[in-house]
């Protein structure tokens, strides 16, 4: 049997390595895939945490696992829209710096 | 220490050492990318060894196949292999960001050891439990509100990502 403890830990280390990400790269294209990291821990723990209640009743309670494959499909709309903006970023730019995008800023 | 313990230790390194290569590597952004491969795939291992199989194989088509090969487009497309940007001028607020993830990694990491939920093993799975069976049963009746929302989402994306893509709107 897995330690499920050490399941959430790596949960959380995944978790903490996307933010970290986001935090101190500028390149958009890292970003979005530290974002896409952060939602893989996330599913790490739900996954992690159905298999502890894995059953109510003697009958198997998997919902979630269905919340993941939620996630699964947020992600990839924000994918696609993410690279979206990514793109007429640098048609605009010339660049995928984040610190070059500062129209809204004051 | 069993089998599944070990192969579970084995693809969660792996999962951390390609997840800290992917955001520490400055030099090359496709050696980035198939980083993220690693990553995806070994987290779907450990879905396997958590007997959740659906989302193994999902975990693996979608992340591993369709979100990475779309990164992977598009840094070929325009041409990133590197990032050769200026000096970031903004480095006290990312330090500080720096120190409190770390400090709420290690909050976590401390609970977690004295938490009493994690004290007995989980029992065995019942029956069929993570098969596409019980997962499609569940979609098609207690969750297809969420299914219905989350095609409107994918609908909405596909508009989204075509507008934005495109050069200019006639």
């Amino acid at each position: 049997m897995l330690p499920m403890d050490h399941v959430i830990a790596l949960s959380a280390i995944l978790f903490t390595i996307g933010v970290l990400g986001v935090a101190t790269r500028r390149n958009l294209i890292v970003i979005l895939m530290s974002i896409e990291l952060m939602l893989n821990a996330v599913n790490l723990a739900f996954v992690g945490f159905n298999r502890i209640w894995s059953q109510v009743d003697g009958v198997a309670a998997i919902d979630g696992q269905i919340f993941v494959l939620m996630v699964i499909a947020v992600a990839a709309a924000e994918v696609a829209v993410g690279l979206g903006i990514l793109l007429a970023m640098f048609r605009n730019r010339d660049s995928v710096n984040v610190e070059e995008v500062n129209l809204l800023k004051w | 220490m069993t089998a599944e313990t070990i192969l579970f230790y084995l693809f969660g390194g792996l999962a951390v050492i390609s997840a800290l290569g992917m955001v520490l590597n400055t030099r090359n952004t496709v050696a980035s990318v198939l980083s993220l491969v690693v990553t995806m795939v070994s987290l779907g291992a450990v879905y396997l060894l958590l007997e959740a199989y659906l989302v193994a194989a999902f975990q693996i088509m979608v992340y591993g196949g369709a979100i990475v090969v779309l990164f992977l487009f598009v840094v070929m497309l325009l041409n990133l292999s590197t990032d050769e940007f200026p000096p970031s001028k903004q480095r006290l607020i990312k330090s500080a960001f720096v120190i409190a993830g770390v400090a709420i990694l290690a909050q976590i990491l401390i609970a977690l050891g004295h938490d009493p939920l994690f004290a007995t093993p989980p029992e065995a799975v019942p029956e069929g439990y993570g098969g596409y069976r019980q997962v499609g049963i569940l979609l098609y009746t207690d969750y297809v509100l969420l299914v219905e929302m989350a095609s409107l989402l994918l609908l909405a994306a596909i508009v989204g990502a075509l507008i934005l893509a495109k050069r200019k709107i006639d």
